[in-house]
């Protein structure tokens, strides 16, 4: 799949003014409320028709205002999960499940309520109208709607942000699963670090109707400069592990990693299983001698590749351990004390605890 | 109650027949016109707006001399409907049916309208997204989120021809078993000495008809309004 996405749109005041390409299974569109991020994504399902600019996906033009081309929303063939699910009230489940299936020409029908209902665990709602649904329960329907319609490309437009915590926990593994399961891109609107390091194999950042970075997830969430200040503490590094083994004695998974093993609390996944694991920058100590007597119990050797200022007062270090890049986040006044500076070997201590599976490594 | 004369059975059934037939008739151009003005941006708008009110504040006489003038055996549209078609107006109680149409369109159009504009319309856009074109849209998620509206707007259009008199005696007279409806005899028999009792039993038909009509539109908006409750 590819998306090619070029968009210059002025609405009240406001410039949005963006050009990118995707590829990934899913491509995450990162920024703050209001810098843009819903326009994009109205626009590739063609509910705004911007001012100048081109869309095509897998090379059909979708939209090309030098060429006077645009098709309507009915004629795109993209799925949209909205904030809010937009469930149809006067339908049961089972008749929206249906709803866009129904205007799919035969021949394009490829998705099917079973495994649909199966994979989104909607059995037991089908009978069910709308108003009786939780919040989750809506978003997995509306999700379950839109790829009942059998479409090329799906949009997530903050398909999680009014729901609570509970909820999202609910949400997610169904998310990863159409990530991981279906041969489906996915282009997901999100402000929440969190959500995006979880999900994304892409990111494109949005910044005041601009695009400030984009690239795979690894590298984006390397980069603490592109983050919103309340959200730095959530910066860090993706590092790919297996899992060797489970120990039950202390109820620990042992992983391997080019940096080298670690720990993780709790059963993760299989022996050989790939896992994703995300290293906040905070959650990291930076060492220059071995350290001895620490409870940490994931310690890794590097060298530091790169220092940049973060801020007034911190430091953001990438360190090389063997090919892994970890990030580490430390203030200006440790960083002239242990005196770091680039091509330094040093060791990086992770506390174990904050060593956290964020979905299924799938690079 | 003592059995209906004749003529009192001819004008109910005359009255439910002309009322039918006035609502039926005009739902279809009422929708239309409903949806034009609810979703529509067009030069001339504010003036459909104002011609499809007319009716309701105009005198109804001035409404039934225009029908007489327009529809009438001479009239330039109902001659050419008497002659193209074979349709007659004047003096019929088609034309009785034609004037509690057009006196009751505005309040048809009204309903209808206000719902089509409380309809969300990013259902709509949703819709879309799913593969629905502008028409599949307006059938499936428009029309049957406003049906509360239609609804109304059908039971106020068949009320209003009901109860319609002067634009009606004024078109098609008061003729028993042609065009005498219940408003026009409930008159006829206040103007005969005697004519009371009559009156009275008619009048009295026509409240429990009018009743029966609010509690079965009251019944269906209510049912609706459960279902799609959000």
């Amino acid at each position: 799949m590819s998306l090619s996405v070029a968009i210059d749109h002025k609405f009240g005041g406001f410039d949005l003014a963006v050009k990118f390409t995707a590829h990934g299974r899913l491509t995450a569109i990162f920024g703050a409320s209001g810098s843009g991020k819903t326009s994009i994504v109205n626009a590739i399902a063609g509910l705004i028709e911007p001012e100048h600019g081109r869309i095509a996906v897998d090379g059909q033009v979708l939209f090309d205002s030098e060429a006077g081309t645009s098709l309507p929303p009915h004629r795109r063939g993209i799925g949209y999960v909205f904030q809010d699910s937009r469930l149809f009230p006067h339908l049961s489940v089972r008749q929206n499940l249906g709803f866009g299936r129904w205007f799919t020409p035969r021949a394009q029908r490829h998705a099917e309520l079973g495994p649909i209902a199966e994979l989104l665990g909607l059995g037991q709602l089908l009978n069910r109208r709308p108003q009786q649904l939780s919040g989750g329960e809506k978003q997995r329907v509306a999700l379950g709607r839109a790829l009942l319609a059998s479409p090329r490309l799906l949009l997530m437009d903050e398909p999680m942000a009014s729901l609570d915590d509970a909820r999202k926990a609910e949400i997610l593994p169904y998310i990863e699963r159409l990530r991981d399961g279906l041969n489906l891109p996915i282009v997901y609107v999100s402000h929440s670090i969190a959500e995006v390091a979880r999900l994304a194999t892409d990111i494109v950042v949005i910044a005041a109707g601009k695009v400030a970075a984009a690239g795979e997830a690894g590298d984006i969430l390397q980069r603490l400069e592109l983050l919103p200040p309340d959200q730095r503490r959530e910066a860090g590094s993706l590092i790919e592990m297996t899992v060797v083994s489970h120990d039950p004695q202390f109820d620990m998974t042992r992983l391997a990693s080019a940096a080298g093993e670690a720990y993780l609390p709790g059963k993760a996944g299989n022996p050989g299983d790939g896992i994703r694991v995300r290293i906040r920058a905070h959650d990291v100590i930076v060492a220059t001698a071995e350290p001895r007597g620490l409870s940490a119990l994931n310690i890794f050797r590097g060298v530091i590749a790169a220092i940049h200022q973060a801020g007034p007062t911190s430091l953001s270090i990438r360190i090389d351990c063997h090919g892994a890049e970890i990030l580490a986040a430390v203030t200006r006044k440790s960083g002239a004390t242990l005196g770091l500076a680039e091509g330094l070997a040093v060791h990086v201590i992770v506390k174990a605890l904050s060593v956290e599976a964020a979905g299924a490594a799938n690079r | 109650m003592p059995t209906l004369t004749p003529d009192e059975l001819n004008a109910v059934r005359l009255s439910l027949k002309v009322a039918f037939w006035a609502m039926t008739a005009s739902l279809p151009a009422g929708i239309a016109v409903a949806l034009l003005l609810a979703r529509g941006h067009f030069w001339g708008k504010s003036l459909l707006n104002g011609l499809v009110h007319l009716p309701l504040v105009m005198p109804p006489v001035v409404t039934g001399y225009l029908l007489l003038l327009s529809f009438g055996r001479y009239g330039p549209i109902g001659a050419f409907l008497a002659d193209s078609f074979g349709i007659v107006f004047s003096f019929r109680w088609t034309g009785a049916a034609l004037a509690g149409a057009v006196m009751g369109f505005p309040l048809m159009v009204r309903a209808i309208r206000l719902s089509m504009e409380a309809v969300d319309r990013r259902l709509e856009a949703a819709a879309a997204t799913l593969g629905a074109n502008p028409l599949w849209v307006f059938l499936t998620i428009t029309l049957p989120l406003s049906l509360p509206g239609i609804i109304a707007g059908m039971i106020l259009s068949f009320a209003k021809a009901m109860g319609e008199f002067g634009a009606t005696i004024t078109f098609v007279s008061n003729i028993p078993g042609e065009t005498q409806t219940l408003p026009t005899a409930i008159y006829s028999y206040t103007q005969v000495p005697g004519g009371d009792p009559n009156a009275l039993r008619l009048t009295a038909i026509s409240i429990a008809i009018s009743f029966l009509a609010l509690l079965a539109s009251e019944s269906v908006s209510e049912r609706l309004a459960r279902r799609s409750a959000t």
